[in-house]
């Protein structure tokens, strides 16, 4: 796995995210209201919803196409609701984020 | 014989070693002491204690002459260290070289001066030493003088709060959204905030400073936004960061501060360092109780004993006096997390602990702080609370339990707090009427009070207030709560936004109890709406807590792409208008143009990167936001009126366009359509719409409460209006009196079916001055609703929205 620097986490609005775009798709940044920073693939496993774009509260996210909630920890649906997203490794090193993209991930063409 | 010690540095982690060392080895090291100030070692952490006049220097002094002399210390104070040469093992200063054996670095933090125009200007301090709280204390002896306190954080407010006391009027700002954000969650932020604007001090979060302003001497702040604050005093408090320049020069491994081992050893085997300058595993240390652990672990380390620096974590507290605040550990919200909320928004009490495995992890007390050190001790032996988990909030002295008390929101209310919002009715009366009349049902009390007898949305709370008058033989009906953060319903939830005068989400969740620390994605939306409804001109819109549809201003389709549908006044467009829609579908290759039910047209399958350039094309053409993706007013359907139609009554298109050009912008419950029909045969459908306007050849009949959706419903008819001017005075009291009263995303048909249609006829059609004061209102709140969203993200705003944070491309991400 290697670590590629995205930006600074004032980049990202409190409660709210950003996407990154990188080689297998789009990634979901999420700042925290108690600034927690997370990554998860920006794609719902219901409808492909991109849950970047979705209302970040607590440590999840709701997707904003149908409502299903994520945690952002774990990548798992939260409630009724059964699916998971994949999580991505973040580094936050003095208010710069990194994203750990696994080599075999990146080759995937 | 004794070894020769020089330490550079007088501050309080050098002064507790010291104390250490003679303690335990009186004659071991004969001391040289150099300080960079012309004084000796003081409780640095009770200076703010001494700006506020509380205490005086004399009192924090804790090593005086007489101790130093006791213990043979060679005091060099006000003497700088110019150089540390490793070879000869010496130390450089204007008087010459002083030799030594071991030497202690301990040379503290310089203060962060944030690098903006005129920070050098007199009158320009931070607050570190004595001397910058003496030209503090001359500063705030002028009478009226004003200052600025740049920083939120421990520091500036403790400064804050100590130039209030003086006298001072004070201004802090902060950059980030709520104060003290390193060691407080948004809702303790919020109850400080409240403290200490009650103490007089003016807090402006989110405030970026763009230059320090003055000739001679400091005169004002600017800020990013334009805002100016006028000063006589700045005090820069944003944060610290390790002295570390001697070590740099002698060649020592310095990072962010000099690295040390955890036995305090730097690079250098005979040079220890301590203090606020060092850096250990990663970490640079800037509360007192660690610099103390440091000190006792470099002691032992000079008497060749060993001894390791454990880091713990250390509980965060604020000293101003009156002011009660605790912050300890992790404190963010996990999966693997669970928290415990206890809100008493009478006393202004919150107290979060987070819990992992049934441990505490974090706390954040405000207003009562008892029990924090016994949170602390659970933490630090990480002990299992499962036994005690339902009353481990009460904290250690309670015993037995109780449950949350549902009442107390409303118990805390004063008795002039207005109830009912329609006839005017504040609480006393009601406790009044029911204790003095003996009322036992809620028919007795609107019959003797009228509250909750008009549109009836404050019934919850009137029912409340009869089980806190009459106890458990009362038995009120229901409410279904907003959702799973909150015990209160929505009508009660808008009424007591009002009664308090709450006008953020913290102040509403704080307040109301909310049982989570920051909502969830159904109670935020209505929140945000019901606070811009109710409080237009001084609510700041939070837009994280919007949909993504409000919060990019286009509708977000199936596949990530969004459409985007301008405002077509009154359905009427032009050949100049289709040929720029012409020209931005073929320039962004867009790939469905559709004519939509409300008589525009949508461009669908946008990707969003390329949404601020779609609308600067269609801005140039004269385009505004149409508002399809808005809780707001979408369209005003009509047919063609007098202008064309053989059967037409009256200029049904001007009416509809004048509608619309009136009500655009604002911000509704739900959606609202709207149609104007030029005669009874009715083309622009406008009986099954939220409001409708049937023109007829004596006037104006309004129509409202229609729908065409999920439900089929035909309108009800509010009444016949003669004149133009008439009927949009209805209108806009109708949708005015929504806004206030509705519940977020009740359609007005639903509202109207709760409400009763006879109540809203009374109130905007028959009661003329009431209908004028909705009216008024409504034209107050679009002063700062009528502004055109796509125009503004032109022009950059919230330009994170539309761009990606980063792209990893191929070859980099191959390597």
């Amino acid at each position: 796995m290697a670590w590629f620097e995205i930006g600074s986490i004032d980049d990202i609005p409190l409660r709210g995210a950003r996407c990154v775009a990188t080689p297998q798709g789009r990634i979901g940044v999420f700042r925290t209201a108690d600034d927690q920073v997370y990554a998860i693939e920006d794609h719902c496993p219901h409808k492909g919803g991109p849950l970047s774009q979705g209302i970040v509260h607590g440590a999840s996210v709701t997707c904003p196409l149908h409502n299903w909630v994520f945690s952002l920890e774990t990548g798992q649906a939260q409630g009724a609701d059964e699916g998971a997203v994949r999580t991505i490794p973040v580094r936050l090193m003095e208010g710069r984020i990194s994203l750990g993209l696994g080599v075999a991930q990146i080759a995937a063409e | 014989m004794a070894q020769k010690l020089v330490v550079i540095g007088a501050g309080m982690a050098s002064g507790r070693m010291l104390e250490n060392l003679f303690e335990q080895a009186p004659d071991a090291f004969e001391v040289t002491l150099f300080g960079a100030e012309p004084r000796g070692n003081y409780n640095r952490i009770m200076l703010s204690p001494v700006l506020a006049g509380e205490k005086t220097y004399e009192q924090i002094v804790t090593h005086d002459a007489d101790w130093y002399s006791a213990n043979g210390v060679d005091c060099r104070f006000g003497e700088t260290v110019t150089k540390i040469d490793r070879e000869k093992k010496v130390v450089t200063t204007v008087k010459g070289e002083t030799s030594y054996d071991k030497l202690v670095v301990a040379t503290g933090s310089a203060p962060f001066m944030i690098p903006v125009a005129g920070r050098d200007l007199p009158g320009v301090r931070a607050f570190r030493d004595l001397d910058d709280v003496e030209a503090m204390v001359i500063a705030a002896a002028k009478p009226e003088a004003k200052a600025v306190v740049i920083g939120g954080g421990l520091l500036g407010l403790e400064a804050a709060a100590a130039l209030r006391l003086r006298g001072m009027e004070v201004v802090v700002l902060h950059l980030m959204g709520h104060l003290m954000e390193r060691q407080l969650d948004p809702t303790a932020g919020y109850l400080l905030q409240k403290e200490l604007e009650g103490r007089g001090i003016k807090i402006h979060c989110k405030a970026q400073t763009k230059a320090i302003l003055g000739n001679e001497h400091v005169e004002a702040v600017l800020l990013e936004d334009g805002t100016v604050y006028p000063a006589d005093l700045v005090v820069m408090a944003v944060g610290i960061r390790p002295e570390t320049r001697i070590a740099t020069d002698a060649g020592l491994h310095v990072e962010r501060g000099i690295i040390v081992d955890d036995s305090m050893i730097s690079s250098d085997p005979d040079i220890i360092a301590i203090g606020e300058c060092v850096e250990h595993a990663n970490v640079c240390y800037g509360l007192v109780a660690p610099l103390y652990d440091m000190a006792k672990v470099a002691t032992k380390t000079l008497l060749g004993e060993q001894a390791a620096f454990l880091p713990e974590e250390t509980p965060t507290k604020l000293k101003v006096t009156g002011v009660d605040l605790y912050s300890l550990g992790d404190f963010a919200e996990g999966e693997d997390r669970e928290e415990i909320v206890l809100r008493d928004a009478m006393a202004g009490i919150y107290k979060r602990i987070i819990l992992k495995d049934n441990r505490i992890i974090g706390t954040v007390l405000f207003g009562e702080t008892a029990d924090g050190a016994w949170f602390n001790d659970l933490k630090k032996k990480a002990t299992d609370i499962s036994e005690m988990r339902d009353t481990l909030i009460f904290g250690q002295a309670f015993q037995g339990g109780t449950s949350a008390d549902p009442l107390a929101a409303v118990a805390a209310l004063a008795d002039d707090a207005e109830i009912c919002g329609c006839n005017g009715v504040c609480k006393g009366k009601i406790t009044g009427a029911i204790t003095a009349k003996g009322l036992t049902s809620l028919d007795d009390v609107r019959a003797h009070t009228k509250a909750s007898a008009s549109c009836g949305t404050c019934t919850p709370l009137v029912e409340k207030l009869m089980v806190l008058t009459l106890g458990d033989s009362y038995n009120p009906a229901a409410t279904q709560p907003i959702c799973s953060c909150t015990t209160l319903g929505h009508d009660e939830v808008r009424r007591l936004i009002k009664a308090k005068g709450l006008k953020t989400i913290p102040a509403v969740m704080q307040e109301l109890e909310w049982k989570t620390s920051c909502g969830c994605a159904k109670c935020r939306p209505a929140l945000n709406y019901y606070l811009v409804a109710d409080w237009p001109d001084e609510y700041a819109d939070d837009y994280q807590s919007r949909f993504i549809n409000e919060r990019v201003h286009a509708n977000i389709q199936k596949d990530g792409t969004y459409s985007v549908v301008p405002r077509m006044w009154g359905g009427v467009t032009s050949a100049k208008e289709l040929r720029a829609i012409a020209d931005v579908v073929d320039k962004f290759e867009i790939p469905t143009v559709k004519v939509t039910g409300g008589q525009r047209i949508d461009m669908l399958g946008i990707r969003k990167e390329d949404l601020p350039a779609v609308w600067a094309d269609l801005g140039k053409a004269g385009f505004v936001s149409g508002h399809a993706y808005a809780k707001g007013l979408r369209t005003v359907k009509t047919c063609v009126g007098t202008d064309w139609c053989r059967f037409g009554t009256q200029d049904s298109t001007g009416l509809g366009i004048r509608i619309e050009k009136f009500m655009w912008g604002s911000w509704t419950p739900a959606k609202v359509k709207m149609a104007v029909s030029g005669c009874p045969r009715n083309c622009a459908e406008a009986t099954c719409k939220d409001v409708g306007v049937i023109c007829v050849d004596s006037g104006y009949e309004i129509h409202f409460a229609g729908a065409a959706g999920l439900d089929i419903k035909g309108t009800e008819v509010l009444g016949l209006v003669k004149t133009e001017d008439e009927a949009l005075e209805v209108i806009v009291a109708l949708v005015q009196m929504y806004r206030e009263q509705a519940r977020y995303l009740e359609r007005i048909y639903k509202w109207a079916k709760r409400i009763g249609p006879d109540e809203i006829k009374r109130q905007v059609l028959e009661d003329v001055v009431r209908r004028r004061e909705y009216f008024d209102r409504f034209v107050f709140s679009q002063k700062f609703a009528q502004v055109d969203p796509w125009s503004e993200r032109v022009s950059g705003k919230d330009k994170h929205e539309f761009q990606p944070m980063a792209t990893v491309p191929f070859q980099q991400a191959a390597e």
